[in-house]
């Protein structure tokens, strides 16, 4: 099932939750909505699942207009970032309830019923706890089973809003790699929202950045971390040094001191450099575009944090090779190894 | 020989007193002087006695006075028989109308946003912050002889004021807050989340409804509907007002005792008051009971 998103805007009193989305969603695929709070992501997968209706924009699934559609018909599985298992019902029950409120027409015998909430307690290994209650699982059992219970209806599109936000990070590890490897086994087209970059970048096929209600960048894992579209993508994955600088006739400077970096394309005026905390190479004093000095160390296995109060005025964290020791006081040179400047 | 480790000896008598001693001063610390706390105590138990309990055991002392068959003599009269089953069908009435609307009111303000949605909760409260005189007069300005609708109700024969569509409906406005009261806080709480759940997994309207809003709230509900049920069966001012004390017709049992009453017949008086009484009592029971049950309905789908 492919999904395609065209020009959604949904507006909350003046807030724009989504302010002009486009997405196509291949069929299969594990895609993630990564962003911060306030983003859209939320209301983006609420809206595709039709818990939510947008203002303007459309929604088709495989080429049909979703939106004719409620939520009732459209046969989306939505997994809550809080469970919401019914809490009166055991385990059973809940993965059993989108097979017995099927219309009589084509719901299917008792036996097939509880034939199938087998084996999906099976798939998702918690066969054991059918017949406990809600209160009585643990987060990461209760996240399972909710994700039995979405996929029952056999649904076209999975949806899991923050699946692992409320759970601790020992368990969030192992329920990531889990969900991937689900995935591969059903292969339905899914969409994972989340806040946490590593979550991301580690689950899914492709991620879509997203601020302010828009789309930042649209691209595999590795591309949105090593070619980041914005300079929000970039401040936004990965550890990032941000710095103030001014293009002028094709040069790029920080304060007072041209730096030695090619600003081909780049429009003049205020711009940003983005450097990746580990991109940053240390060597003697006049050697790289920066200097500074060290302020102070931190040692963290391999690498070593300095934090460098740079000659233009910012002070600025580098993770550093243990290769050659830094210590508070030193005078330093910095060349990015690699950076992106944004305008603005 | 091995050396014994100091800590593993039995303390000596003295060490022992001593730390009893330190005992007794932590404690002291978190509670009062013996004394004090024994006069609180028995200050709450004999206010207790004497506010509450001694009336009610008055109540079956005077019922009983002049033996059994004079108590059951009392209540088998006609006009006793009347006011019973008069009670029952107007709180029947009235609990029914304030489930439906108690419902209602508690979807509304728990499950939605929209304007004027503070104003309404305020608005629930009124029945209980205004004096239920004052509600039954409403109802004689809206429905009497001089009333907003008196013509029209004259004009097509429909009897409300002095008659059960007017006890039922001044009944039914006195007890309104009680079923809205008991389930805006637990639906708020519960959200709607499990009703949206319910939805994407393909259940209808009614489906969800019946199968997960309402076994979530039903203890919520059998709460509210318990003391909706007591104050309907108990209600005295509202009702006196637009009942017009039409003996064996429109008196309800809190109208008759106080007409028996002043007519010196005490037995019969106590007699039926014993019987709200004793409904009292099961209201209480009864709401203990429910109260654990209604504990279960929070929690589990944590934030």
């Amino acid at each position: 099932m492919t999904i395609e998103v065209k020009n959604l805007v949904k507006k909350f009193g003046s807030f724009a939750a989504l302010d002009g989305v486009d997405l196509k969603v291949n069929d299969g695929e594990l895609l993630a909505l990564l962003g911060p709070s306030g983003s859209g992501k939320t209301t983006l997968l609420r809206i595709i699942a039709g818990l939510d209706w947008p203002d303007s924009g459309e929604v088709a699934f495989n080429g049909e207009d979703a939106l004719a559609q409620g939520a009732r018909e459209r046969h989306v599985g939505f997994v809550f970032q809080h469970y919401a298992l019914f809490r009166h019902m055991s385990v059973f029950e809940n993965v059993a309830f989108g097979l017995r409120v099927q219309p009589r027409a084509i719901r299917k015998d008792e036996a097939t019923i509880r034939r199938r909430v087998k084996e999906l307690l099976d798939l998702v290994q918690l066969d054991w706890l059918a017949d406990r209650y809600p209160s009585q699982l643990s987060g990461g059992q209760r996240q399972r089973i909710a994700l039995a219970r979405a996929l029952a209806i056999e649904p076209r599109i999975l949806l899991l809003d923050e699946p692992f936000g409320a759970l601790d990070a020992k368990v969030r590890k192992e329920l990531r790699k889990w969900l991937r490897s689900l995935h591969h086994e059903i292969h339905v087209t899914s969409i994972f929202v989340t806040h946490d970059q590593e979550e991301a970048l580690e689950v899914a096929n492709r991620v879509v950045v997203m601020d302010k209600g828009r789309i930042e960048q649209i691209g595999s894992p590795d591309d949105v971390y090593e070619t980041p579209a914005t300079a929000f993508v970039h401040g936004f994955i990965g550890e990032s040094i941000e710095l103030p600088v001014h293009v002028v006739d094709g040069a790029v400077r920080f304060g007072e001191r041209a730096l030695n970096l090619a600003a081909d394309g780049l429009a003049p005026g205020a711009s940003k450099l983005f450097v990746r905390r580990h991109d940053m190479l240390v060597g003697p004093p006049g050697s790289g575009a920066f200097e500074g000095a060290v302020q102070h160390v931190r040692n963290f296995g391999p690498v070593q944090r300095a934090e460098v109060a740079l000659s233009g005025g910012e002070t600025i964290e580098i993770d550093a090779p243990r290769d050659r020791e830094l210590r508070a006081g030193d005078t330093i040179g910095l060349r990015p190894r690699r950076y992106r400047i944004f305008a603005g | 020989m091995t050396m014994q480790i100091a800590d593993s000896a039995p303390l000596s008598a003295p060490d022992a007193r001593a730390r009893a001693r330190a005992a007794a001063a932590r404690n002291n610390l978190r509670t009062e002087p013996k004394a004090v706390r024994i006069a609180i105590i028995t200050l709450a138990v004999l206010f207790l006695s004497v506010f509450v309990v001694l009336p009610l055991v008055l109540v079956f002392a005077q019922a009983f006075s002049k033996g059994i068959l004079a108590y059951f003599a009392a209540l088998a009269e006609p006009e006793a028989l009347a006011a019973i089953k008069l009670t029952l069908v107007v709180a029947a009435i009235s609990v029914s109308l304030n489930l439906v609307f108690g419902l209602v009111a508690a979807w509304a303000i728990a499950k939605f946003e929209f304007t004027g949605k503070t104003f309404l909760i305020t608005l629930i409260d009124l029945p209980f912050s205004v004096s239920p005189v004052i509600s039954g007069l409403v109802f004689v300005l809206l429905f009497g002889a001089q009333g907003y609708f008196g013509g029209w109700l004259r004009d097509h024969d429909i009897q409300i004021l002095f008659a059960v569509p007017g006890i039922a409906l001044a009944t039914t406005f006195v007890t309104f807050p009680f079923v809205a009261r008991a389930l805006i806080p637990l639906m708020q709480e519960q959200g709607t989340q499990e009703e949206e759940a319910a939805i994407s997994l393909g259940a209808s309207g009614l489906q969800t409804f019946f199968r997960v809003t309402l076994p979530n709230i039903k203890w919520g509900v059998l709460y509210g509907v318990l003391l909706c049920n007591a104050r309907a069966m108990g209600e005295f001012g509202a009702v006196s007002v637009v009942s017009g004390h039409i003996r064996g017709e429109t008196n309800t049992m809190p109208l008759l005792v106080e007409i028996l009453y002043n007519e010196y017949q005490f037995v019969a008086a106590f007699a039926i008051a014993s019987l709200l009484a004793m409904l009292a009592l099961l209201t209480l029971i009864a709401k203990t009971i429910l109260e654990r049950h209604l504990d279960e309905g929070y929690d589990v789908n944590d934030h």
